[in-house]
């Protein structure tokens, strides 16, 4: 069965076959990952154009592996010093890279919607590794795999996510996933860093981390963005470690242990505490792994598909 | 020149005319209105065949972009667009480059506007209410004035600053003119591309809340009852705005304010396509506020309909969404969608729409209300209710093109203005 779409441009109304499709395949990239040759020439010949405006280590070093894992020609684009940096427009720099015969193009850009513009002016597919505050499929992808792995399910499982939902693409994402999956979720942080209306999502909020953690399975624990601090969402790290900061005082407290998961880069003893990170309920470093398996499921599917 | 129009539905709510009668046009002037007029073969007739004839059109909210921006709308493109639109008359904002906050802009857009083919459409120049358009010191109101201007906004800008404000609505009103304020309190809209609510948190799109602008009219209410000066919200688009302006006139106060054609007719959901043509300042807003705003519409508390015209090229908007600048064209389209959306709907009679489109206007800015009488000047719009069309960005006399209402069908369309002695078909 094939993939339905061409793009992935978020999760938000993607059929459930898609995904159960894309973690199926993934489970079999990540058979690929712990061989001693770890590269397959499913995409072959083909050209894949890492487009990244925002600047990114982990997310670009996965897609990056991912494509060449499979086989694929790689090309990698920064904004720095580049033709954007000249005042170039994002519909023409996509245009003019895809001149060149580009047949994906893998885009993380600050603002939400920027996958789905590019989608409409460049025939390539079009992958988004994060657009602005709107979603990061990807991610959610990987986050719901390794909790499969563990679990063997997603159906029934309770994820709650803390943190910065307001600004976080990795919320929505897995908000939208984690839905379609059968899961239920929940998010909890400081009532300024939740965006209005959002229990119209289905999602249970929580201003208070023991309460929220009682009955969840999974906490997925979001990066704090220091650099908006300047906006004053809260009166200071310190304050946020002491009352949203996931310790290992506050797991104790839960009925039972709970999956610690973060899609990085952590900001240690901000928002969660070492011990609780590098301790034996953490996937951190799985997370990491399953997402190169994810990325190459993903590129697999739509650039070997006949989606619409 | 001689022009015998026939058969027209006259209205005009200000003296009461409401009969089908033609009208004959001399140079300019009504000369008779009567039925059965005869006259000889020289002369042009029209057949209205019922259609309304009405007191000019006037768009009190426009950018004409001119000077500075000439890429996005010239004062010649802008006046085609406004009487193809059926507008005999438009208010153009501040906004320019330079802004018009001295009195050799104020000129320099009246002596260009009026040789767009002998003046058919009236500009009124909206000045700046503050110098640069920064809020802190007021611009040369009275010099402003002598020179035309009508009235006085930042708009584009609040005017922030509480102070400023007050000697701006004090000053103005010595000179017997309004301020018409763009209510943002741009402390809560930083960064925000669309209304705050569940659609910006599902889609991830940085919010403006409604009481942003909510509080803004709140306090600039405050300040007009203090300063006892008139005051005008421009572009209002939430319910609790309506409210406030409501119970601003129920307590007498001299508050006055406008709303746009897509405030009444698009909601926040359109936003999820990313579609930048979605994006204006102030944001489109839920269902429930497009309900008060036409029950505001309806019980006289919103004054005026005016588009808040705001032409773009299509490059501008070609880009993604937050780097998109805010606002749509509207001249071409504000009267199709006013009767389709309040006229046909039930929710405006005629007359309401005429009050709304041509005599409020002119009242909130000290203009002499166009009349329909013998000896008068004619202008005249004249507007088929019935008529079906679909917008096509592609035939817009607007040199923008950007519109959310491109393939829409609307029912009612202007056919025509007469102003200056010309006839625009």
């Amino acid at each position: 069965m094939p993939i339905t779409s061409r793009h992935l441009l978020g999760l938000e109304g993607v059929p459930k076959e898609d995904i159960q499709l894309i973690l199926d395949t993934a489970t079999t990239f990540r058979e690929v990952l712990d061989r001693p040759i770890k590269r397959v020439p499913t995409l072959q010949g083909k050209t894949i154009v890492n487009l990244f405006f925002e600047s990114s280590t982990r997310t670009r070093i996965s897609f990056e592996l991912a494509e060449r894992r499979l086989s694929a020609d790689v090309v990698n684009f920064a904004v720095a010093g580049s033709s954007v940096a000249k005042g170039e427009t994002l519909k023409d720099t996509a245009r003019n890279i895809e001149a060149m015969k580009i047949d994906m193009v893998v885009v993380r850009h600050s603002s939400p919607g920027a996958a789905l513009f590019l989608s409409r002016v460049v025939n390539a597919n079009v992958i988004n590794a994060g657009d602005g505050t709107h979603e990061h499929p990807t991610q959610a992808l990987l986050d719901m795999y390794t909790i499969r792995e563990k679990f063997g399910k997603l159906e029934g499982l309770h994820v709650c996510i803390v943190g910065d939902i307001s600004h976080s693409r990795v919320a929505l994402s897995n908000i939208y996933g984690l839905q379609i999956m059968g899961a239920t979720v929940s998010v909890c942080g400081p009532k300024t860093l939740i965006p209005k209306d959002i229990e119209k999502l289905g999602v249970r909020v929580y201003y208070n981390v023991e309460e929220a953690i009682r009955n969840t399975d999974i906490l997925n624990v979001l990066r704090i963005q220091l650099e908006r601090q300047d906006r004053s969402f809260f009166p200071s790290t310190r304050e946020y470690h002491n009352y949203f900061g996931i310790t290992k005082e506050k797991l104790e407290k839960a009925v039972k242990p709970i999956t610690i998961m973060h899609p990085g880069p952590i900001n240690r003893d901000v928002e969660i505490s070492a011990d609780v990170a590098d301790g034996e309920n953490s996937v951190i470093l799985q997370q990491v792994l399953n997402g190169v398996a994810v990325r190459m499921a993903v590129l697999y599917l739509l650039g070997t598909g006949e989606g619409k | 020149m001689k022009i015998l129009l026939k058969n027209g539905h006259i209205i005009e709510p200000h003296s009461g005319l409401d009969l089908l009668a033609d009208i004959l046009i001399v140079d300019g002037i009504i000369e008779k209105i009567g039925t059965k007029i005869s006259v000889g073969a020289s002369i042009q007739k029209y057949e209205l065949d019922g259609k309304i004839v009405a007191p000019g059109f006037m768009d009190m909210h426009v950018h004409l972009r001119e000077p500075g921006y000439e890429h996005k709308e010239t004062i010649e493109t802008g006046l085609a667009a406004a009487a193809s639109g059926g507008f005999s008359a438009v208010c153009c904002m501040p906004n320019t480059n330079p802004p018009i906050d001295d009195a050799s802009v104020v000129k320099y857009i009246k002596e260009k506007a009026a040789k767009v083919k002998n003046g058919l459409v009236d500009v009124f120049p909206v000045a700046a209410a503050t110098k640069g358009r920064e809020g802190n010191e007021l611009s040369p109101m009275m010099e402003l004035a002598e020179a035309g201007a009508v009235a006085f906004s930042d708009d584009g800008s609040p005017i922030e600053n509480s102070e400023v404000m007050k000697r701006a609505m004090e000053y103005a009103d010595m000179v017997g003119k309004i301020i018409i304020q763009h209510p943002e309190d741009r402390s809560l809209t930083k960064g925000g591309v669309m209304n705050e609510g569940f659609v910006s948190t599902s889609i991830g799109l940085p919010p403006m809340p409604a009481i942003a602008e909510e509080i803004m009219i709140m306090r600039d209410v405050m300040i007009a009852e203090y300063a006892n000066t008139r005051y005008h919200a421009a572009h209002i688009s939430t319910a609790g705005s309506v409210e406030i302006i409501r119970q601003a006139k129920k307590r007498g106060l001299k508050v006055t304010c406008e709303v746009t054609p897509h405030h009444f007719t698009l909601t926040e959901e359109v936003v999820r396509s990313f579609d930048t043509n979605t994006k204006m300042n102030p944001p489109l807003r839920t269902q429930e506020d497009i309900e008060a705003i036409k029950a505001g519409l309806k019980d006289g508390t919103i004054d005026v309909i005016a588009s808040d015209h705001a032409p773009h090229s299509f490059d501008e908007k070609e880009v993604e969404f937050l780097e998109a600048p805010f606002g749509i064209v509207g001249l071409e389209t504000a009267l199709g969608l006013a009767v389709t959306e309040l006229v046909h709907p039930k929710i405006l009679s005629i007359n309401q729409l005429i009050e709304k489109f041509s005599i409020n206007p002119r009242k909130i800015l000290n203009l002499p209300v166009i009349k329909i009488s013998m000896g008068e000047k004619a202008n005249l719009t004249i507007i088929d209710t019935e008529k079906e069309w679909r917008v096509d960005v592609s035939k817009f006399k607007s040199k923008s093109k950007n519109s959310p209402f491109n393939g829409r069908i609307l029912k009612g369309k202007s056919c025509g203005i007469i102003n200056s002695g010309i006839f625009c078909l």
